[in-house]
Formats: C-alpha cells, sequence, structure tokens
C-alpha cells in the first residue's frame, strides 16, 4: 500500500489491524474465516515486526482461551472471527467478563444461522455479541461504518477493555470489512493508548479482585512478582472461588455496573440531520451508509428525516434513545437482520412514539430505496 | 485452618490458608499434586516464573492450593490458555494440570495441537479413569467393560492410551507414573519441566469413590496395591517383554528434543529486528 502523507489505501479489515497495533496490541491468536480472515493474515505479517506474537490456534475455543492467556502475560491482545467462530468463542467469552481480562474480539459478521452465507453482509449477531455466553455479564460492542472508523474504533476498543478490564467485541460487517477506503493513520504520538492500571502495593497485600473506588482491580501480570490465582468461578476479592451467596451477587453486579455506570465513557454515536427530524432512522454499520444517502434524497424533496447511528452498540444507549422519542413522530430502525435491535428500541421509545422495523436478510445491504421506500410508503 | 504441623516444602509452595483440600480421603489427586511441588523445589524454580494452569475437574482444582500464578481455566482448555502463556513471554515455565477427561475428551484436539507444535508446556495429567467431579460418568480412559454411571452395561467405548496418543502427536518427552510411585512420578516432572518442548506426563491416579466403587476395586489402600502389583517399569520390560504381559507399563517412554515453538517464533522476531538494524 503506497502511503502518501499518511494516507492509504486498505480495507477496513486491513485498518482494523492498524488500529490495534496502534493501541499497542502485540498478541493474536485466530483461526482463519470468512469474511475476517484478513484480519488474521496481516497480523501475522506485523507483529513479529514489532515484536509482537501471532498463532493461528487449531479452533476459536482455543483462540479465544490463547488470548487470555496472552493478556494475562499483560499483552494487548485480540483474535478476529465470523458467526460460526463467535459462536465456539463464547463460553471463553464470558471467563474474560468473570475473570475480568482485557482483550479484543472482532466479529466481522456474515450471514446466517451456521455456516450461513461466508461471503455476504448481515447484521446478525447483534444479540449474541450482548447475550451469546451464559450468566449476566456485561457486554461491550462498537460498530464500524468505514475505514477509517475501523481504525479508530479497534484504537478505542482497546482502550475500554484495558480501562475497564473487560471483553469488548468490535462488531463489524462485511460490507466495512471488506471495502477500500482512505484511511489516515495516526501518528504515534496522537495516539494515547490507554493501558491497564498496576497495582501499587506489595505483592503479599496484593488482593487481584480487590477493585479500587472505580469498581476496577489493579492488574498485575503473570510473571511479575504477584502470585496469584485466576478462575472462571464465582470468587471474592483474593481471586479464589467462593460460595458465599453474597460475594457471588456482589461481584457479578459490579462487573456489570463498571461498565453501565460508566456508560458515558464509552459511548459514541453519530447524529445525521436530526437537529429538525420528525422521522428518525437508527441504522449502524454499513447499513448507516446506505441511510445517509435516502436520508439526503428525502430531504432534498422536504422530508423531515434524520438518522441516528449508535457506535456504540452496547451496552444499550437507552439515554440518547428516550430523548430521541421525545421528539420523533416516528422511529424505524434498519438492519441486515430480523429485528435485533429493534427490540430494544421499541423497548425504550415504544411507548412514545411508533417504531417500525427496515429488515433485510438475503446476504445484500439494504438499499437506500428500500429505506426511502418503507419510509415514504413508496411515495418517493 | 491451615495445617498445623507442616513440612517445609508444604509451608513454601502450598497457600496452607487454602487447606484443607477438597478431595475425598483416599483420592490419588493429593500425592500427584505433590510430586509436582517436589519437582519444582528439587530442580529450585523461581516460584515468581511458574505459572500453572488447570481446566475442570477434582484434578484441576490443585492449582488453588499452590503458591504459584496459578490459572484455573474452562473444562478442556487449560492447554490452549497456557499456550497464549508461554508465547507472550516464554520465560515462564507453564505446568498444566488436568484430568483424563479434561484433556482427552472435551480437551483432545488442543492436547493434540500443543504436542504437535512442540510448545514448551509440562502437562500432567492425573488419570483416574473416570470423570469425578460429575460423579462417575466413563471417560476416553475407562476400560472397556467397566462401569460407570453413564455406561450401566458396562462402556463399549474403547480407551485411549493418553501416553501413545501424545507421542504420536509430537510431544518429545513422554513418560507415566502413578500415585503410587511417587518418586518415579517426581522424576518424569523434573525431566519433563527440563525439556525444551512439549512434555507429557500421565500420572495413573484414584478414585475410590466413584471408580473404585462402581467396579467393585476396594478401598483406596487396594486400588494403591493394585496399581503396585500391577505397573511395571518400561526399562524392566525392554529387557524382559515377558515381564510386561497383562502389565501396565510405566516409565520414562519418550525423550527426543526437537525445535521449540516459541524459539522457533522468536527466530523470525529476530530477524525482522536485526532487518531494522540495517
Ligand atoms: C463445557 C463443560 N462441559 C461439561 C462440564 C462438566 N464437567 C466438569 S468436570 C467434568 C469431568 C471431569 O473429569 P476429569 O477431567 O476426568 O477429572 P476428574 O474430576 O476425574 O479429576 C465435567 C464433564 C463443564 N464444566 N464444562
Ligand atoms: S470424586 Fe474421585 S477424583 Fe474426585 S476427589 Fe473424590 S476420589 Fe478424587
Amino acid at each position: 500500500m503506497s502511503s502518501k502523507d499518511g494516507y492509504k489505501l486498505v480495507q477496513g479489515n486491513e485498518a482494523c489491524v492498524e488500529g490495534a497495533l496502534a493501541a499497542g496490541m502485540r498478541f493474536y491468536a485466530g483461526y482463519p474465516i470468512t469474511p475476517s480472515t484478513e484480519i488474521a493474515e496481516i497480523s501475522a505479517q506485523k507483529l513479529p515486526q514489532v515484536g509482537g506474537k501471532f498463532i493461528q490456534m487449531e479452533d476459536e475455543l482455543a483462540s479465544m482461551a490463547a488470548i487470555i492467556g496472552g493478556s494475562l502475560t499483560g499483552l494487548k491482545s485480540m483474535t478476529a472471527t465470523s458467526g460460526p467462530g463467535f459462536s465456539l468463542m463464547q463460553e471463553n467469552i464470558g471467563y474474560a467478563a468473570i475473570a475480568e481480562i482485557p482483550c479484543v474480539v472482532v466479529n466481522v459478521q456474515r450471514g446466517g444461522p451456521s455456516t450461513g452465507m461466508p461471503t455476504s453482509p448481515s447484521q446478525g449477531d447483534v444479540m449474541q455479541a450482548k447475550w451469546g455466553t451464559h450468566g449476566d455479564h456485561p457486554a461491550v460492542a462498537l460498530t464500524p461504518n468505514s475505514v477509517q472508523e475501523t481504525y479508530e474504533y479497534t484504537i478505542k476498543a482497546f482502550d475500554i477493555a484495558e480501562k475497564y478490564r473487560t471483553p469488548v467485541v468490535l462488531l463489524m460487517d462485511e460490507t466495512v470489512g471488506h471495502m477500500r477506503e482512505k484511511l489516515k493513520v495516526k501518528s504515534s504520538s496522537e495516539i494515547e493508548a490507554v493501558n491497564r492500571k498496576k497495582p501499587t502495593c506489595k505483592p503479599e497485600e496484593y488482593k487481584a479482585y480487590r477493585p479500587d473506588e472505580d469498581m476496577i482491580p489493579p492488574f498485575a501480570p503473570f510473571g511479575n512478582g504477584y502470585r496469584y490465582h485466576v478462575t472462571g468461578l464465582t470468587h471474592d476479592e483474593t481471586g479464589f472461588p467462593t460460595n458465599s451467596n453474597i460475594i457471588s451477587g456482589e461481584l457479578v453486579q459490579r462487573l456489570v455496573d463498571k461498565i453501565e455506570k460508566n456508560i458515558d465513557d464509552i459511548t459514541y454515536y453519530e447524529e445525521y440531520k436530526m437537529d429538525d427530524a420528525d422521522i428518525v432512522i437508527i441504522a449502524f454499520g454499513g447499513v448507516s451508509r446506505a441511510t445517509k444517502s435516502a436520508i439526503d434524497h428525502m430531504r432534498e424533496n422536504n422530508i423531515k428525516v434524520g438518522m441516528f447511528r449508535p457506535i456504540t452498540i452496547w451496552p444499550f444507549l437507552d439515554k440518547q434513545i428516550n430523548q430521541i422519542a421525545d421528539k420523533a413522530k416516528e422511529i424505524y430502525v434498519a438492519e441486515m437482520n430480523l429485528g435485533q435491535y429493534f427490540l430494544e428500541v421499541d423497548r425504550v421509545a415504544g411507548k412514545k412514539c411508533p417504531v417500525k422495523k427496515i429488515n433485510k436478510i438475503s446476504g445484500e445491504l439494504i438499499t437506500p430505496e428500500e429505506i426511502t421506500y418503507a419510509v415514504t410508503g413508496g411515495r418517493l | 485452618m491451615g495445617c498445623t504441623n507442616c513440612s517445609d516444602i508444604t509451608k513454601k509452595y502450598y497457600r496452607i490458608e487454602r487447606l484443607p483440600h477438597i478431595w475425598c480421603p483416599g483420592c490419588g489427586h493429593g500425592t500427584l499434586m505433590n510430586t509436582v511441588v517436589r519437582a519444582i523445589d528439587k530442580l529450585g524454580l523461581n516460584k515468581d516464573e511458574v505459572v500453572v494452569v488447570s481446566g475442570i475437574g477434582c484434578s484441576s482444582r490443585a492449582p488453588g492450593y499452590l503458591d504459584f500464578n496459578t490459572l484455573h481455566t474452562t473444562h478442556g482448555r487449560a492447554l490452549a490458555f497456557a499456550t497464549g502463556i508461554k508465547l507472550a513471554n516464554p520465560k515462564l515455565h507453564v505446568i498444566v494440570i488436568m484430568g483424563d477427561g479434561d484433556s482427552s475428551a472435551i480437551g483432545g484436539n488442543h492436547l493434540i495441537h500443543a504436542a504437535r507444535r512442540n510448545i514448551d508446556i509440562t502437562t500432567i495429567v492425573f488419570n483416574n479413569n473416570i470423570y469425578g467431579m460429575t460423579g462417575g460418568q466413563f471417560s476416553p480412559t475407562t476400560p472397556h467393560g467397566d462401569f460407570a454411571t453413564t455406561a450401566p452395561f458396562g462402556n463399549i467405548d474403547k480407551p485411549f492410551d493418553l501416553c501413545n496418543l501424545a507421542q504420536g502427536a509430537g510431544a518429545t518427552f513422554v513418560g507415566r507414573g502413578t500415585a503410587y510411585h511417587a518418586l518415579l512420578m517426581q522424576k518424569l516432572i523434573e525431566k519433563g519441566l527440563q525439556n525444551k518442548g512439549f512434555s507429557f506426563i500421565e500420572g495413573l491416579s484414584l478414585c475410590p469413590t466413584y471408580y473404585g466403587r462402581k467396579n467393585k476395586k476396594g478401598n483406596a489402600l487396594k486400588m494403591h496395591e493394585f496399581l503396585k502389583d500391577n505397573c511395571v517399569d518400561k526399562r524392566v520390560v525392554d529387557k524382559d517383554p515377558e515381564k510386561g504381559k497383562n502389565k501396565i507399563l510405566i516409565g520414562e517412554f519418550y525423550n527426543n528434543p526437537k525445535i521449540e515453538y516459541t524459539e522457533g517464533y522468536q527466530v523470525i522476531i529476530d530477524k525482522f529486528q536485526k532487518l531494522g538494524e540495517m
């Protein structure tokens, strides 16, 4: 890729690796699957060049396990996959959540269920990104809609993972992963990477899961003189399993609270022509680009329509959607599934204004024409 | 809580505040855990550089009692977690403790691939021929015809020879000891730790609570006697094959170092660093 003035023409998947490296990724374990494969390939090429490690594991269960291991030694770690692989990763994503191991999981979504449509775009994993693993747990997922954003939000995904000691999902769709666009990479001085906080106490005093006031326990990498125990079982502040009902409840509540109570810090969204919009279309990822064209066309025809685009798709942006529902006459949720994000929007906005769905699951992007047709009832 | 008159080695390597352990009286897992500790002590490894990883099962509770960097993972996945740890920080001595079900049923794929890579991990399987933690179901090492809660009419599955499996997949050090032959077990673990590559040591354990009871093997003492009377060292059999008839082979089976995975990766990193210097 030629690079002039810091600009490159790259795929979304390549931008993801660029962002990860810029954020400080030094460990990648993965298993190839379309349409995420380039992320593994480019990581394999670039990581050793910066002294980092790449490993192709035997499957996605192992990949997710390995990045948790890598992260435990202090390296910023990532894996990338698509639908079937994301399903296999779920048990260990839950492990990362309860053991508070920072890591980034990229899911370039494809058509599903099962092996579905490997090379076609989809947004069918929205609910899986939140509820894929068992039990209650925090979920953070970001949805970029361009090559540049893939770069930026991969960096943010690492920052959130490190700051909150949690797995973070970068929920892409094939449209974004495989599109080629201009990317401006940042210089290292422009990036202020967030690193997990370290303990300041002596090793003997260290309680691996004793949270500070911000609800996050300091992290000591394995091998640094702080010997402690990590488990996927419900544990107390020492890290050892407990059967105490009180402590178990408090642990899971803290895990959820450390995300939910800091929601503003991890909330990203875009508003497009929203100032006077009566009709609001909510869309994310690849679909938001078609939505923009549709809005431009409808605006030319004096229809007051705007777009709200959640970039942070989990946790759900209750506050922002509530405000939209207070003003809007109608809300549409356009997504490449049968109405997953719609369910949440309807939960929050449904009592205040009509919420309608625009869906497509054929393995093609929803077109601007289809969005316009749905909103205007075929008048345009 | 804890032990009042415990030995120096116990004080040094155990989290005595976590004792007593959860294992049933007579269970072989405690003895096997102790052989791991004694091997580490013998080699004088720095406690801060030792990581003990396990999966899920009775056997996999061992790391919780040991004063190292310890990681209790998901069922079957210990080797995959351990692979991440070792590759990310090759300075660490990584030891994996698993059960027979943990390592060869749900974790069978990770076992063969870790062996194939020849990554420097010392893997120790506490093989009690049964699923202990879930209450006595058959495992991939339950002998053909034996009984288990999920084999009420006798097990029709055929068992794995775990050592053959590991060696066939690429392990560069392989051996088998038992909870009765504790000194041999310790020696094998020492050698495994010294091998720069994937080492596989099977420790025949015993579960009087489920396997013993279901198969009328008697109490723990009887089960130990069985191990004593029915295991023969490979060196003896090598000299006189007759002595190996209908017996369980123990001892060192294979020791043949080959290029280790993290060292192989370091060669790639070094190449780029040299390029950078030019
Ligand atoms: C994914 C998953 N499946 C099943 C289990 C239930 N489970 C816990 S321990 C165990 C078997 C343990 O047997 P083994 O590995 O032989 O060790 P032992 O308890 O006999 O020492 C099973 C099936 C689990 N924890 N996770
Ligand atoms: S159930 Fe069996 S393996 Fe588990 S602790 Fe008891 S004796 Fe040991």
